[in-house]
C-alpha cells in the first residue's frame, strides 16, 4: 500500500513494534548474555545486563561435563538424515500426485495429513516394543527412521504444493524432447523447484532438531540429541544458570540462524499450504 | 489427464511413501489397540490375559483421569486463547509501516526456533525461579511477595512458557493473511467512511477468520500433545498432568501398558475429533 | 518422412467422450490446420498424436508405423506449446540443446546443430540469456529451435501463437510458414483463430465437439462449406444466413451470402434496409445493415471508403452464383 502515512503515526508504530518485539525476544537474549557470565554475576542482585566480566568460561565446562559436541553431532545426523531421506521418498510421490492426480489423489494426500495428527502418546509402547525388539532403542538409525516418519506428510505436502506451481507444460515439453521420467525429474522438475525443495528442507530440519517426545523417549546416553542434552539440565545442582545458558545457546543457535531464513516458507508448511 | 504409461510410473513412484505411512500408521495403531485389551505388565508378571474394556473402564474411573482431562482443557484453551488475541493485535501492529519492520518480525518469531526443552528449562530456572528468577526481581522491585510459579501457579506457568513458543507462529500465520488482504477493499471501505474500529471489525476480522481457524486447530492438534514443556519443569506434579502425560507416566514410568493404550485409544480419538475439522478446511483449499 | 494416419481414433474421458471414432490422413511434408471454437476437441487430438494422452481405441500410425503404444518420447514428434513451456532454469543454448542431449548425441555434433539452428532462427545473439530475458517472439522462437534441432517427422504446434500481440503474431505466422516451405516437414497446428488456418494451412481440419466437420484446402472450405458449421466458422466477417421465404424460393432451408459477396447500392437493389454501424477499415468498410426483413442484420462488405450514415436506407443485390444453400440439416445442397 503506497500511502501517506504521518511520521508521528509511524513513530508510534515503531516504538510499539520495537517495544514488544524486544520483550518476546528478551528470554532468548537474557540467555545469550547470560552464558557469557560467572555463575555468581547470574544470580547477581540486581541482576546485570550488560556491564559485566565477559567469559567463555561457561562453554569450556559445559563442553568437558557433557560432550556437547557429540550431542551436536547426533543432531545434526537426525535431523538432516531424516529430512534427506524424506525427501528422496517424498519428490516421487509429490511428483505423481502433482502431475498426474487422479480422482484418490485429495484423499490419499488428507489421509497422510491424518498421519501426522496421530498423538504420538498413544502410539509410544508399540514403537517403544518395536525398538526394543529390533535392537533400535538409543540408535541414532532408528530416530533417523523415527522422525522421517513423523516428517513424511508435511514433506510430501509442502511439496506437492511447490509442484502445483510449475506448469505441467514443461514436464510434458521434456517428455516430447525425449526425456524419460528419470532425466524428466532430475533434470527439469527438481532444478525448476529448488526454491521450495529448499524451503522444505529448512523446515524439516527446524522440525526435526527441535522435535522433543521421540528423542527424548526413545534415546539414553549414546544417541540422545541436544533435546536431550538440554533436559539433562533439568534437575539443579548449585550454581548453574551460566551453564544451562551456555548450552542452552548452543543448542539453540543453529537453528534459530536457519529458521531466520525460511521464516516466510514456515507459514505454507506449517499450514499445509491453507494459508499461504 | 494422462497417459496410462505415466499413471503407472506415478504408481510406483508413490508406493514408497503410501506404504512406509501405512505402516507407520498401521502398526502401532493396531498394537495399541491390541494391548489396551490385555492387562500386561511387562515388569510384574507381563502378559496376564485378556480384560476386555477393563483398562477403558479403569483408565477414565482412575483418581488422576478428571484432573487431568481439566489439566489438558486449561492449557490448550488458555495457550488458544493468548495466543490468537495476542497474534491478531501483533499481525495488525506489524503490518503497519514502521522502521525496522524486518528486524522486528525477526525478534518475535524468533522463540518458535527454540526447542522446546530449551524454552522450558529458561523459563523454569531464570526467569520463574523463586529466588533467583527474574521474574522474582521484578515482583520485589514492586514491592510484591515472588510467586512460587512452579509450585504454586503451575499451570499458568506452563501456560506462559507455551504461549512463548506458540505465539511466533500464530502472529506469523496471521500476519501473512493480513497482507494478502486487498487493499482496494480497504481504501473503499474507507471512502465509504467506515471508522477504523468498524474497519477492523467488518473486514480485517472476517478476512482473518479462515486463518484464526486453521490457527486454532493446528495449534490444538501440537497442544494437545505436549510433553517436554511438562517433562522437565514440573514433571506432572502440581496438578499440571494433562492426559498426553498421564498416558506416558503410565507406560513409561508405572509400566501398566494395558491401562496406558486404552489411555492412548482415547487421546487418538479425541485428536481426531479436531482433525476432522482441520481436515475439512485444508481440504476446501484443494479443490480450488 | 512423416505421414500420420488416425484410424478410428476415439477419446473418452470418464463418461465424457470427447472424440467420437474418427479417420484422418495427414500427408507428409503437409501443412495441417486444427480449427475450431474452443472445447471442439483440437487440443485432445493433438495431445492424442503426441502421445501425452493415451487412446481409448483406434490406431494412430506415423510413417506406416503403429505408434499407439509409443510413450511421446519414442513417436519422433515435436511439440511447440501455448505457453512455450520452455525450461526456465536453462539458457537458451541448454534449451534447445536439452533434446538432443536426450538423445545421446555427441557433444560437438549438438554444438553444431544448435548453433545452425540459432542462426536460422535470428537467436545466435541470445544464446546464453535465460527464457525470463527474452521477449514473447523471441521465447516462441526458441520453442521453435527446440523442436527443430531434433529433426522430428512432424511438428506439433499448440495455439504458438495465442500468447504473442497481433502485430508479432502477424510476424510469428509468416516465420512459420516460411520454415515450413525451409523444412518441407509435416506440420500440425492447433488454432481457434481461423485467419491462422486460412492463411497457413495446407489442408484444414474444422472440428466440432469432437466431429470433424470438413477437411480440406482453405479454398474448399471456403467456396464450398459442407454445413453451416463450417461456413459459418471460415470467412471473415461471417457468412450471412437466411431463413425463410428468400431461402424456399431457391430451394433451401437455410441460404448463405458472404458479406463480400452482397453488391450495395443507394438506389436500387434485390434487398433494402436501414444503415446500422459501420466499420471502416480504409480498404474496406463493413456495414451492418437493420430492417431488411430477412431476419438477422446482414453485414455487407463494401470496397474501399463508402458514402452511407447510420440510419441511411441502403440496397443490397447478392451475387446469384455465390449463394450457399443448406437443406433443414444444415447441409449444403
Amino acid at each position: 500500500m503506497a500511502r501517506a502515512v504521518s511520521s508521528r503515526r509511524k513513530s508510534i508504530n515503531t516504538a510499539l513494534a520495537w517495544g514488544i518485539g524486544l520483550i518476546i525476544f528478551f528470554p532468548i537474549l537474557w540467555t545469550i548474555l547470560t552464558s557469557f557470565k560467572t555463575e555468581g554475576q547470574a544470580i547477581a542482585d540486581p541482576p546485570v545486563f550488560l556491564f559485566f566480566d565477559w567469559t567463555l568460561e561457561n562453554y569450556s565446562i559445559v563442553q568437558d561435563r557433557s560432550d556437547y559436541m557429540r550431542y551436536l553431532w547426533n543432531s545434526v545426523i537426525i535431523a538432516g538424515g531424516s529430512t534427506l531421506l524424506g525427501i528422496i521418498i517424498a519428490v516421487p510421490a509429490a511428483w505423481s500426485m502433482a502431475f498426474v492426480p487422479s480422482k484418490r489423489t485429495k484423499d490419499i494426500l488428507m489421509w497422510m495429513l491424518s498421519t501426522k495428527m496421530l498423538p504420538a502418546v498413544g502410539v509410544l509402547y508399540p514403537i517403544y516394543l518395536l525398538f526394543i525388539k529390533l535392537g533400535l532403542l538409543d540408535s541414532l538409525f532408528g530416530l533417523v527412521i523415527v522422525l522421517m516418519l513423523i516428517n513424511l506428510p508435511i514433506i510430501i505436502w509442502m511439496l506437492y504444493t511447490y509442484f502445483k506451481e510449475i506448469p505441467g507444460e514443461i514436464l510434458e515439453a521434456a517428455r516430447m524432447d525425449g526425456a524419460s521420467l528419470k532425466s524428466e525429474i532430475l533434470y527439469v522438475l527438481t532444478p525448476m523447484a529448488i526454491p521450495g525443495i529448499a524451503s522444505t528442507i529448512l523446515l524439516n530440519v527446524i522440525l526435526a532438531w527441535n522435535e522433543a517426545f521421540w528423542t527424548l523417549n526413545l534415546t539414553a546416553a549414546k544417541a540422545g540429541p541436544l533435546t536431550a542434552f538440554i533436559a539433562s539440565y533439568s534437575s539443579p545442582e548449585g550454581l548453574f544458570y551460566a551453564k544451562l545458558s551456555a548450552a542452552s545457546t548452543m543448542a539453540i543457535a543453529p537453528i534459530l540462524i536457519l529458521g531466520w531464513f525460511s521464516q516466510k516458507q514456515l507459514v505454507r508448511g506449517l499450514t499445509f499450504g491453507a494459508v499461504k | 489427464m494422462a497417459t496410462q504409461h505415466s499413471r503407472t510410473a506415478a504408481r510406483i513412484m508413490m508406493a514408497p511413501a503410501v506404504t512406509l505411512l501405512l505402516g507407520w500408521m498401521l502398526v502401532p495403531l493396531i498394537m495399541t489397540l491390541y494391548f489396551s485389551f490385555k492387562k500386561y505388565l511387562p515388569l510384574r508378571g507381563g502378559d496376564l490375559g485378556w480384560v476386555g474394556f477393563d483398562n477403558y473402564v479403569r483408565f477414565v474411573s482412575s483418581s488422576a483421569f478428571w484432573p487431568s482431562v481439566t489439566a489438558t482443557l486449561i492449557i490448550v484453551g488458555g495457550v488458544l486463547l493468548i495466543t490468537i488475541c495476542f497474534g491478531v493485535l501483533l499481525a495488525i501492529l506489524l503490518d503497519q509501516p514502521m522502521w525496522g519492520q524486518g528486524i522486528v518480525r525477526i525478534l518475535i518469531i524468533a522463540p518458535f526456533f527454540v526447542m522446546p526443552t530449551v524454552s522450558s528449562l529458561v523459563w523454569k530456572n531464570m526467569f520463574m525461579d523463586p529466588n533467583y528468577g527474574l521474574l522474582s526481581y521484578l515482583w520485589e522491585f514492586f514491592g510484591a511477595e515472588p510467586i512460587q510459579w512452579m509450585s504454586q501457579a503451575a499451570l499458568p506457568s506452563i501456560i506462559i512458557i507455551v504461549s512463548w513458543q506458540w505465539l511466533p507462529f500464530a502472529t506469523l500465520i496471521l500476519l501473512t493473511a493480513i497482507q494478502s488482504l486487498d487493499s482496494e477493499q480497504l481504501e473503499a471501505s474507507e471512502m465509504d467512511g467506515a471508522s477504523t474500529l468498524r474497519r477492523f471489525w467488518h473486514i480485517i476480522l472476517p478476512h482473518l477468520s479462515r486463518a484464526i481457524t486453521v490457527v486454532l486447530l493446528i495449534q490444538t492438534i501440537f497442544l494437545l500433545s505436549i510433553f517436554a514443556e511438562i517433562f522437565v519443569t514440573t514433571g506432572g506434579a502440581f496438578g499440571s498432568k494433562t492426559l498426553s502425560y498421564l498416558i506416558f507416566q503410565r507406560v513409561l514410568e508405572s509400566q501398566n501398558v494395558g491401562l496406558g493404550s486404552a489411555g492412548g485409544v482415547y487421546a487418538i480419538i479425541l485428536a481426531n475429533i479436531v482433525a476432522i475439522f482441520l481436515m475439512r478446511i485444508v481440504g476446501k483449499n484443494l479443490d480450488n | 518422412m512423416g505421414q500420420i494416419i488416425l484410424n478410428q481414433v476415439r477419446k473418452t474421458f470418464g463418461d465424457v467422450e470427447v472424440i467420437p471414432p474418427l479417420d484422418l490422413t495427414i500427408n507428409d511434408g503437409e501443412f495441417c490446420v486444427f480449427v475450431g471454437p474452443s472445447g471442439c476437441g483440437k487440443s485432445t487430438l493433438l495431445r492424442l498424436i503426441a502421445g501425452l494422452e493415451d487412446v481409448t481405441s483406434g490406431d494412430i500410425s506415423i510413417d506406416g508405423q503403429s505408434a499407439t503404444e509409443l510413450p511421446p518420447a519414442k513417436r519422433g514428434l515435436a511439440m511447440v506449446f501455448q505457453s512455450y513451456a520452455l525450461y526456465p532454469h536453462m539458457s537458451v543454448r541448454k534449451n534447445i540443446a536439452f533434446p538432443l542431449r536426450m538423445a545421446g548425441l555427441p557433444k560437438d555434433e549438438i554444438e553444431k546443430r544448435v548453433t545452425n539452428a540459432a542462426s536460422v532462427l535470428n537467436l545466435t545473439d541470445y544464446l546464453d540469456r535465460r527464457p525470463g530475458q527474452l521477449s514473447g517472439g523471441q521465447r516462441q522462437r526458441v520453442a521453435i529451435g527446440r523442436a527443430i534441432v531434433r529433426e522430428p517427422a512432424a511438428f506439433l504446434f499448440d495455439e504458438p501463437l495465442s500468447n504473442l500481440d497481433a502485430a508479432l503474431r502477424v510476424g510469428m505466422r509468416l516465420e512459420i510458414s516460411e520454415l515450413h516451405k525451409r523444412l518441407s516437414t509435416t506440420m500440425i497446428y492447433v488454432t481457434h483463430d481461423q485467419v491462422e488456418a486460412m492463411t497457413m494451412a495446407d489442408k484444414i481440419v474444422v472440428l466440432r465437439a469432437g466431429n470433424i466437420e470438413q477437411v480440406g484446402s482453405p479454398l474448399e472450405l471456403y467456396k464450398a462449406p459442407r454445413n453451416t458449421f463450417v461456413a459459418g466458422f471460415i470467412g471473415s466477417p461471417k457468412m450471412n444466413f437466411i431463413q425463410g421465404e428468400q431461402a424456399s424460393a431457391l430451394g433451401a432451408d437455410t441460404i448463405g451470402i458472404r458479406p463480400e459477396h452482397i453488391d450495395v447500392s443507394d438506389t436500387q437493389g434485390q434487398w433494402s434496409g436501414r444503415v446500422g454501424v459501420s466499420e471502416h477499415l480504409g480498404s474496406d468498410t463493413f456495414i451492418h445493415v437493420h430492417d431488411t426483413g430477412l431476419g438477422d442484420t446482414i453485414t455487407v462488405r463494401a470496397a474501399g471508403e463508402v458514402d452511407f450514415k447510420h440510419g441511411d436506407t441502403i440496397h443490397l443485390t447478392p451475387r446469384a452464383d455465390q449463394i450457399h444453400k443448406f437443406d433443414a440439416q444444415g447441409l449444403r445442397i
